[in-house]
């Protein structure tokens, strides 16, 4: 298929994706439209996890912390004046901060940044530890990140967070945001950039001897990850109007890193789709915690169940599905056009 | 801070450090014979305060038979972790156990947040455990004494059974060289399910001088010990046994002393513990005593 060909197919869906955007914007259940919103966030975090571990194969811990200074950064620049006086009222929030208010696009490109920032610092120990001990330094960053924003009270207000955030998120940004990261880290997994990536995550050693610069490329994925990780935090500090440090805990890493197995390790298809899906499926499974009536039986809600049904459902892909439910397989304008094609042979 | 204060400060912090040091120990056991972080370790601690509660409470066992109960159960758990989650991985890149290990430890605690409820319980603590003692001027909970005496005999059985017994010498030959240690006809498979079974117990009896130090139990209890034991099981150089035991102590002391002496600090406990397990690794990757292993991947 043609260049061209495939460029303007691809204008096409997102011509149409953005005309789907206007109309649930405007007639969609506001609360489907809100797990959707958490869903294309999921999908955000997702690929820019994957860019990390699935293509460059650093083992990483500390998505939870680069979406916390994300988050915080953002929602500290879009916040009305008024909003963080009532917010610090335990200890006045430090002086620059409590006056400025800049529009919500460039919070969350700050917000991005300064994660992207954070990304450096700590994509720069890759070219000495790797493997399980790069999970350990991830993790343990990300714990002084929540460990910080937990004590450094004037400036996150501590553990009792921020409220009252503004609503700035909607579909309109979400979907936006998410196309940018598909696009950019699209661009890059196909460039000689991402063929190095690819090469650092099959032999270290074989790829350095080819003269792979491993530091550069390392922490090149390192931030871009980071930087999309910030934006999501952004993204959801506004969905969910409140954050606070203790929700960026390693479980969030945890289920990212779900996302991006059940899609398929250095899948980008498979991280967007699991993404959406993720946030529709905890939501499905809020029915096994009500109160249940199966042939007259009552059957108490029991609390908690369902993230065991989720646990169960990723041991179960861990062991029996280790390439995710995508394996291999990604959206490719080809793979459509063969699907057609297949089905014109059979008639 | 005056010398009697101190003391008192000391021995919590030795009996904490030796209770860190017992999971950690868990953690480096594993690690030297499958090259595994169990990151479900903690979660593994958490089930047998667990069994050991239900053991006593539910079925009314006396104390001891209960604690006995519950350390032989866990072992069984561990193994049965093993068995379910890490040896179909095995051939595979090892991320794929540590994926497991993760997905494991979601597991055991969701299914404690159904099973056992969400709710905290009070672990049941025997009268000669709650004395304190006094000591001129220093009071000293019995608990902490216990602790420590009990984790030296623990300790020292340990090495007996890892210097002395058969058992022992095909663990330790295992952690050297995987493929030559099936070559001279050692049973892989058992070796490895005994050294979950001895990891596993050890958690349990930390577990129980835990419990005993902060008698509420819930199902996210593991993750605090847990992550400060395998810090101290990184830091000491993870693998090694006497490094997790000397990494354990450091947490210990950091843990104790520090918001002792720097109370205005106390909040940045936490960042200063992972800031010295990241300067650590950045500095020495393989931990304060751990081998000189070329290769880290």
């Amino acid at each position: 298929m043609k260049r061209r060909t495939k460029v303007l197919l691809s204008l096409t869906l997102i011509i149409a994706i953005y005309v789907f955007v206007y109309f649930s914007e405007l007639y969609m259940d506001p609360f489907i439209k809100r797990i959707l919103n958490t869903g294309l966030i999921y999908a955000i975090l997702g690929v820019s996890l994957n860019l990390i571990n699935g293509f460059t194969g650093q083992f990483s811990l500390g998505h939870a912390g680069f979406m916390a200074i994300g988050a915080y950064a953002s929602a500290l620049l879009y916040m009305s004046p008024e909003t963080k006086m009532s917010n610090f009222f335990m200890i006045p929030l430090i002086s620059p901060l409590d006056r400025i208010q800049i529009p919500f696009f460039w919070a969350i490109i700050i917000g991005g940044l300064m994660a992207a920032g954070a990304g450096f610092i700590v994509g720069a120990p890759c070219l000495r530890v790797r493997g399980d001990y790069l999970a350990i330094v991830t993790y343990g960053f990300s714990e002084i990140i929540r460990s910080l924003f937990n004590n450094l009270q004037n400036i996150t207000n501590g553990p009792l967070g921020l409220k009252g955030l503004p609503t700035y998120t909607n579909l309109w940004w979400t979907v936006s945001w998410t196309i940018i990261t598909v696009i950019v880290i699209k661009r890059i997994v196909d460039s000689s950039y991402g063929r190095a990536l690819k090469a650092i995550r099959d032999d270290e050693i074989a790829a350095e001897n080819l003269g792979i610069n491993l530091f550069k490329h390392k922490v090149l994925a390192f931030v871009v990850g980071s930087f999309f990780a910030g934006v999501a935090g952004g993204l959801l500090g506004s969905l969910l109007m409140t954050i606070d440090p203790n929700s960026f805990s390693i479980l969030f890493t945890y289920q990212i890193i779900m996302i991006i197995l059940l899609g398929g390790l250095g899948n980008i298809t498979g991280s967007v789709v699991v993404g959406i899906g993720f946030a529709f499926l905890m939501e499905w499974l809020r029915f096994v915690e009500m109160p249940m009536n199966i042939f007259g039986i009552e059957i108490p809600g029991i609390l908690g169940m369902r993230m065991l049904i989720f646990s169960i459902l990723l041991m179960v892909t861990i062991l029996f599905f280790r390439q995710g439910i995508f394996g291999k397989v990604e959206f490719s304008w080809e793979g459509v056009a063969k699907l057609f094609q297949k089905k014109k042979v059979k008639e | 801070m005056g010398w009697s204060l101190f003391m008192q400060h000391l021995v919590n912090a030795i009996s904490l450090g030796f209770v860190f040091g017992l999971v950690a120990v868990g953690y480096a056991l594993v690690y030297g014979v499958v090259k595994l972080v169990n990151f479900a370790h903690g979660d593994v601690f958490m089930m047998g305060a667990y069994m050991m509660f239900y053991a006593s409470v539910l079925f009314g066992f006396p104390w001891l038979a209960a604690v006995i109960f519950g350390i032989a159960l866990t072992a069984l758990l561990g193994v049965g972790i093993e068995k379910v989650a890490y040896r179909p991985l095995r051939k595979y890149p090892r991320i794929n156990s540590l994926v497991s290990s993760i997905g494991m430890s979601f597991l055991l605690q969701n299914f404690a947040v159904v099973v056992f409820g969400g709710i905290q319980r009070s672990f049941p603590v025997p009268e000669m455990m709650k004395k304190t003692i006094i000591l001129g001027e220093v009071r000293i909970q019995s608990v902490s004494i216990y602790t420590i005496i009990f984790s030296i005999l623990v300790v020292l059985l340990l090495t007996f059974i890892l210097q002395k017994t058969r058992i022992g010498l095909a663990m330790r030959i295992l952690s050297t060289d995987f493929d030559t240690a099936r070559l001279m006809g050692i049973n892989v498979d058992r070796t490895i399910s005994f050294t979950f079974a001895l990891g596993s117990a050890l958690a349990a009896v930390s577990a129980v001088f835990y419990a005993l130090r902060y008698p509420q139990i819930f199902p996210f209890m593991g993750q605090y010990p847990g992550s400060r034991a395998f810090i101290a099981a990184v830091v000491g150089g993870i693998g090694s046994i006497k490094g997790a035991l000397v990494g354990g102590f450091l947490l210990g002391m950091l843990t104790v002393l520090l918001p002792a002496a720097f109370p205005e600090y106390s909040g940045y406990r936490e960042a200063l513990i992972f800031a010295l397990l990241v300067i650590v690794l950045v500095f020495k990757p393989n931990g304060l005593f751990g081998q000189e292993a070329g290769e880290k991947a």
